[in-house]
C-alpha cells in the first residue's frame, strides 16, 4: 500500500506530498504522523504541498486536522508551497485554515519553525515576525 | 391573395427604383435626424441603394414574409452592419431607425402612382407598413446589440487595466484597488496577487483601499477572501487607506476585521511591513560642512 513518507529532521518532521491526495492516503498520513509525532517527541511538522494541484473539503479539513493533533502532542505546524489556485479553492470552499501556520516555500517554513520552535536547535535564524 | 402582393411590390421597386431612391434620399437628407456631421452623403447614398436592392431581391423571392428565411439574410446583415456602424458612429436609436422608416413615403407613393383599384392599394400598403416595421424593429435591435457589445469590451479592458501588483521593496508586494470590487473584479484581483507573491516570494501584501469608494459587507467579505488565500500562501496582508467614513461604516455594518492588520495610511502600512521584515529607513547623517 502506498504511504505518504515522514522525514525527520533534528526536531522537526518534514512531509512532503508528491502524489495526487486520496481519501485513503489522507487518513494513513493522519495516523502515521501522530503515531512518529509521540514517537520521536518532535516540536515542529513542514507540510509541503507544492506538488498538490488539487484540493477537496476533505483534505482541506485533514489539513486542519493533523494541525490541530499535532498542536495536542506539542508540535507546531507549517504548511508550505501551496499553489495559488489551490488557495482560492480552499477559501471559496470557506476552509481558510485559521488553525494552520503557512509559508510560501520550505526554506522559510524552516525559518517559522526554528523561531516558534526557540533557540538551542543550532539552527541560522532568519529574521523574527513581530 | 398575398401571393400576388409580395412580387407585385419587387416589380414596382424594380421599376421605380431611381425615383424611390431620389426621393428617399431627399428625405433622409432633410429630415432632422440625418446627421450630415456623422456621414457624408455619398456614403448615404450607398448604403440606401444597396439596402433597396436588397428588399427587393427578399419581396420578389419570399412572398410570405419569413424574417428568418435565407433570403432575408441579405437585408438583414445590411442593416445589422449599418446599424453597428451609425451606433459606433454616435447615431442615437431613433437616428438610426429612421433611415428605415423614412422608406416608408416613397414607397407608398410609389404604390399609389402605380395602383389599379382600392382593394389591391390597401393591400400593398399594409404590406409595406408590417415590412418596414418590422425592419425598423430589426435595426433598432441589432442598434443596440453593437451597444451593448462596446460597454462589454470597455467592462473588459477596465477590469484588466484596474488590477496592478506592485513591489514596493523585496518581499513587499502592494495593490492599490481602484474602483468597486465586485465578485468578478475580486477573481481577477486574487489571482493576480497570488500569482505575484509565487513570482516575487513576497511574504507581505499590501491590499490599499483609498480607491474603492464605498464599503459593504459583500466588499469586505471580498477582501476577506483574499486576505485569507494570501495568507493559505504564507502571506500576510495588510489592509490600509481606509478612510474615517469607511471605519465607521464597517463597524455599523458589523464587519469583523479583527483577523486582518488595518492601518488608515499606505504610508502607514509600508512602514509596519519594513518593521516586520527586520528592516528600516533612516535618515542619511549630513556630511559636515
Amino acid at each position: 500500500m502506498e504511504r505518504i513518507p515522514i522525514l525527520k529532521m533534528g526536531e522537526c518532521l518534514l512531509v512532503s506530498i508528491q502524489v495526487d491526495m486520496h481519501d485513503r492516503l489522507a487518513m494513513q498520513l493522519q495516523d502515521d504522523l501522530t503515531s512518529r509525532i509521540a514517537d520521536t517527541a518532535a516540536r515542529g511538522v513542514l507540510i509541503d504541498i507544492s506538488a498538490l494541484e488539487m484540493v477537496d473539503s476533505f483534505i482541506g479539513r485533514m489539513l486542519g486536522n493533523i494541525a490541530a493533533m499535532s498542536r495536542v502532542l506539542d508540535a507546531e505546524t507549517v504548511v508550505v508551497g501551496m499553489r495559488p489556485a489551490v488557495a482560492i479553492t480552499l477559501v471559496e470552499l470557506g476552509l481558510s485554515l485559521s488553525g494552520v501556520r503557512t509559508a510560501l516555500n520550505i526554506e522559510k517554513g524552516m525559518e517559522l519553525l526554528a523561531t516558534s520552535i526557540g533557540a538551542g536547535n543550532g539552527r541560522v535564524h532568519g529574521p523574527r515576525f513581530d | 391573395m398575398i401571393e400576388t402582393v409580395t412580387p407585385r411590390l419587387a416589380k414596382l421597386i424594380r421599376d421605380r427604383e431611381n425615383d424611390i431612391l431620389g426621393q428617399w434620399i431627399a428625405l433622409q437628407t432633410a429630415s432632422a435626424e440625418t446627421r450630415r456631421d456623422l456621414m457624408s452623403e455619398s456614403e448615404l447614398r450607398q448604403q440606401s441603394s444597396d439596402f433597396l436592392s436588397a428588399l427587393r431581391r427578399a419581396l420578389d423571392s419570399d412572398p410570405q414574409i419569413e424574417f428568418g428565411n435565407t433570403v432575408w439574410a441579405d437585408v438583414r446583415s445590411l442593416l445589422a452592419q449599418i446599424s453597428e456602424s451609425r451606433a459606433r458612429q454616435g447615431f442615437s436609436p431613433s437616428e438610426t431607425a429612421m433611415f428605415v422608416f423614412s422608406l416608408k413615403q416613397p414607397l407608398f407613393a410609389a404604390v399609389q402612382a402605380g395602383a389599379k383599384d382600392a382593394a389591391s392599394l390597401a393591400q400593398d400598403t399594409w404590406t409595406i407598413t408590417t415590412v418596414i416595421d418590422r425592419l425598423g424593429l430589426y435595426t433598432t435591435e441589432a442598434h443596440q446589440k453593437s451597444r451593448e457589445s462596446v460597454i462589454m469590451r470597455q467592462q473588459q479592458e477596465m477590469m484588466e487595466l484596474s488590477t496592478p501588483v506592485v513591489t514596493m521593496w523585496e518581499g513587499i508586494l502592494a495593490l492599490p484597488l481602484i474602483g468597486t470590487l465586485d465578485s468578478a473584479r475580486t477573481q481577477v484581483v486574487m489571482e493576480n496577487l497570488l500569482q505575484r507573491i509565487v513570482e516575487t516570494g513576497s511574504s507581505i501584501a499590501i491590499l490599499d483601499i483609498t480607491g474603492v469608494p464605498t464599503v459593504d459587507t459583500l466588499v469586505a467579505q471580498h477582501l476577506l477572501k483574499t486576505v485569507a488565500a494570501a495568507r493559505l500562501m504564507g502571506a500576510d496582508c495588510i489592509i490600509s487607506g481606509i478612510r474615517p467614513q469607511i471605519a465607521q461604516t464597517i463597524v455599523h455594518l458589523g464587519v469583523d476585521l479583527n483577523s486582518v492588520t488595518t492601518k488608515a495610511t499606505l504610508a502607514d502600512a509600508f512602514g509596519t511591513a519594513l518593521r516586520r521584515l527586520g528592516l528600516g529607513i533612516a535618515k542619511q547623517p549630513q556630511p559636515a560642512a
